[in-house]
């Protein structure tokens, strides 16, 4: 069984890459949409915070446990590297888990603790979601740049934290075009507006900046065929920000007709941006010191998760659609009953 | 302090936080399926209130739970990365199934259960209540199955000092597992039903007299007073399962230095690591022996057998899981005293009212006693197993990350204060929800359609 697609050494370290890198995106994307709403919280009104934060209220617990099936699948499949990566980045983890306790928690305090706590648990909301938010980035400019620190990478982390958290705020934005409507979804638009320009920037300074610091990658994109094998990533991100940007423009329209328009967007930018990176990371799972084939687990085990993951992921999507589903359409208040 | 005490403290002070709620929340699932069955059956909206009401300490503490478990999975990359490395290929297996088959299954349909009402007919309603109880009883399963493998590891080879499978049904069904999958779970039980208990019994002091408050009352004595006995018989195999796989645990459990026969039970003593002896005992002669080998010339091992040949102690810190035992035993048997007391008063359909109020005054504390025995018996069986990780094959010491200590000691300070901050949080809230569910005039705030009650 192990052997059907060749030597298992070989293709299960890359089948769990793939997972790993599946749900980081899938997670980036979902809580990116939870975590860009509390980033905005402090520019809405009591009761537009109420409504945002019943546009995501049904949702935000399952979307954080794709950071915990991230995060397992690098414990599980790559251990070497979950160990190298996580004492690297030992205080930004800390911080970050700081940030995802008050964000998580202030969810339900912020309407069962007694009425005038509610402002210091939106405070609470807005700093975690926040902190999460730039800590997630301050990781991945980290990352990037090989997990070392001197004062440029430094730099560089605090650039890439600052965007990610904007580039957060802005899917979160985009979510609430399609959730609400009336003056809160004139509002979104404004911030959608506003926050394109961090999306923009942002991927700008990775895609030049992660060429620059390895060789290697400038290799892996700028030799001929690849560079125009590849050519169509950039075209497409530089033709979903024109549409973005146009888009943006028309909203909201008198039907609601395009709501979905810039949220669906943003999910295929961030989808092209993640596809960027992991090309250029592979097969490093560490950049430049440990390979996926060297970190990975024993075949025996990483087979043995596979087809749980293979039976359980389909059931787990069939879930989630329901619940979207139950849950779609506008945000109204969230009841109990 | 050094980095492995630190870290120790650290990731010691996380899963105690965390431990509080998943203890909650496993029992109280089923607890809300029982309340959400009866009212499908009944039709008598007390059961719905009841619901209504405890379904917002379930969410509450499922958040709680939650945030503070994602804090584990990542300290054991920054932390105690030697544990993974060594046997990642046993333990990642286990963890994948719990985050596959138990955390998206509750997360999701939590969303259901909580804002669903409304929305879905009252079967998937129902069930989405029975798929979250479900799902915390599977995460419940498969972390126990892992904990239960360091404790008494089966099922694997070492090679080249990493632990590789080669029989997953021995690893999943390992020596303790059952033993200690059944003392977690009536724990959980026990907790939520003092808790309930508990709320009730302060709602009913208070002058509340919703026909909810009662019916809870009722569920959480009956619950408590089932299942204590079963929890001791429990504990007691428990403990013999432990005697037959790690002796010294047993051994610091009981204070006994020496192996030999008429083992006193002692119900106070001090034990002293460095002369090797307790001072201030209080013993009842062979009691120890009986209940370990039900004879009172049974044989019971002494700590003195597990010291190396150079002097260094081969048994956990004796002090700390002799006293945690007993804090868990005492609780049990006030747990015991209490539930059945309460049954006594309530005879004949009197109900909360036949409780004297001075009982009902020990019930508002004994809320949490549930967390108090839960917590020592975890430091009783963990603290047990070291200077091991996992029992025989990784000391805590080999695992530890080469962290600075100064690092540590700075975020565990973080996570310290922001869990006292959050516990108190967290228990204001469920009084303030216990005095606001009965500020309502009559018995049922939620009876009229036309008044929704929002998720608050």
């Amino acid at each position: 069984m192990m052997t059907l697609f060749g030597d298992p050494a070989q293709w299960l370290p890359v089948a769990f890459a793939t997972l790993m890198g599946v749900s980081i995106l899938i997670y980036v994307i979902l809580d990116g949409f939870d975590l860009g709403v509390g980033i905005l919280f402090p520019f809405a009104d009591e009761a537009e915070k109420d409504r945002m934060v019943a546009s995501i209220g049904p949702f935000w617990d399952a979307n954080e446990t794709w950071l915990v099936l991230a995060i397992g699948l690098l414990l599980v499949a790559f251990p070497a590297a979950h160990g190298a990566i996580l004492t690297a980045l030992y205080l930004p983890v800390a911080i970050m888990l700081v940030g995802l306790i008050l964000r998580g928690v202030a969810f339900e305090f912020r309407v069962k603790a007694p009425g005038h706590h509610k402002v210091y648990w939106n405070a609470a909301f807005y700093v975690g979601s926040l902190i999460t938010a730039l800590s997630q980035g301050f990781m991945l400019g980290k990352y990037i740049m090989g997990l070392e620190s001197t004062l440029g990478i430094w730099i560089f982390a605090v650039m890439t934290s600052v965007f990610l958290a904007v580039g957060y705020s802005f899917i979160g934005a985009c979510w609430l075009i399609l959730k609400t409507d009336g003056a809160l979804q004139r509002k979104a638009v404004a911030w959608a507006r506003g926050g394109i320009w961090g999306l923009i920037i942002g991927i700008a300074l990775i895609s030049i900046a992660t060429p620059l610091v390895s060789e290697r990658i400038f290799a892996k994109w700028f030799t001929f065929p690849e560079v125009v094998l590849l050519l169509p990533l950039p075209l497409m991100s530089a033709l979903l920000i024109a549409l973005l940007w146009f888009g943006l423009r028309q909203l909201p329209t008198r039907n609601d007709r395009w709501a979905w328009f810039p949220f669906v967007a943003a999910i295929a930018l961030f989808t092209l941006a993640f596809f960027g990176l992991s090309y250029s990371f592979y097969p490093y799972v560490v950049p430049e010191q440990l390979t996926i084939y060297e970190a990975a687990s024993a075949p025996e085990s990483l087979f043995i998760i596979l087809v749980g993951t293979i039976f359980v992921l389909p059931v787990i999507a069939g879930y989630s659609v329901l619940s979207y589903t139950i849950f779609r359409g506008k945000a109204t208040a969230l009841r109990y009953d | 302090m050094d980095t492995l005490l630190l870290s120790r403290i650290q990731f010691g002070a996380n899963i105690s936080f965390h431990i509080l709620f998943p203890t909650i929340t496993i029992a109280l699932g089923w607890v809300l399926l029982f309340f959400k069955l009866r009212f499908n059956a009944t039709g008598d909206v007390k059961w719905m209130d009841a619901y209504r009401f405890w379904v917002k300490v379930f969410a509450l503490s499922f958040a709680m739970g939650v945030v503070s478990g994602i804090t584990m999975s990542f300290q054991f990359g920054t932390n105690w990365p030697g544990f993974m490395e060594t046997v990642g290929n046993i333990a990642g297996p286990l963890l994948a199934y719990e985050v596959l088959t138990a955390f998206f299954l509750e997360a999701v349909f939590l969303g259901i259960m909580l804002f669903g009402f409304s929305k879905v007919p009252n079967w998937l309603h129902s069930l989405a209540t029975f798929l979250v109880a479900f799902g915390t009883t599977m995460s419940a399963f498969w972390i126990l199955v892992l904990n239960s493998w360091m404790h008494t590891p089966a099922g694997f080879e070492l090679r080249d000092g990493v632990a590789h499978a080669t029989d997953w049904w021995a690893i999943i069904f390992n020596p303790s597992m059952p033993y200690r999958l059944a003392h977690m779970l009536m724990a959980s039980g026990l907790t939520v039903a003092f808790l309930i208990l508990g709320l009730s019994a302060f709602r009913w002091l208070r002058g509340d007299r919703g026909a909810d408050a009662r019916a809870v009352f009722k569920t959480g004595a009956w619950l408590a007073a089932l299942l204590i006995p079963v929890q001791i018989y429990m504990g007691d195999m428990h403990g013999l399962n432990t005697l037959k796989y790690q002796p010294q645990k047993v051994a610091a459990m009981e204070g006994n230095w020496d192996t030999q026969s008429n083992v006193p039970l002692l119900l106070f003593a001090l034990p002293d690591e460095a002369a090797r002896e307790n001072r201030f005992e209080v013993a009842v002669p062979n009691v120890a022996s009986i209940i370990l080998t039900h004879k009172a010339e049974g044989v019971v091992p002494g700590l003195n057998d597990f010291v190396a040949e150079d002097g260094t102690p081969q048994h956990p810190p004796v002090a700390p899981v002799f006293w945690s035992f007993r804090i868990m035993v005492g609780t049990g048997m006030a747990m015991l005293v209490l539930s059945w007391s309460v049954l006594w008063f309530m005879r004949r359909g009197r109900g909360p009212a036949g409780v004297p109020k001075l009982m009902q005054l020990a019930l508002v504390p004994m809320a949490f006693s549930g967390w108090v025995a839960t917590l020592s018996g975890w430091y009783t069986t963990e603290i047990g197993r070291q200077p091991w990780l996992v029992q025989g094959v990784l000391t805590t010491k080999q695992a530890v990350a080469d962290v600075p200590a100064p690092m540590v000691a700075s975020t565990l300070a973080i996570y310290l204060s922001l869990y006292v901050l959050l516990l108190i949080a967290y228990i204001s809230v469920l009084f303030y929800l216990a005095r606001k569910a009965g500020s309502h005039d009559g018995p049922a705030p939620s009876a009229p359609k036309s008044q929704p009650v929002p998720a608050e």
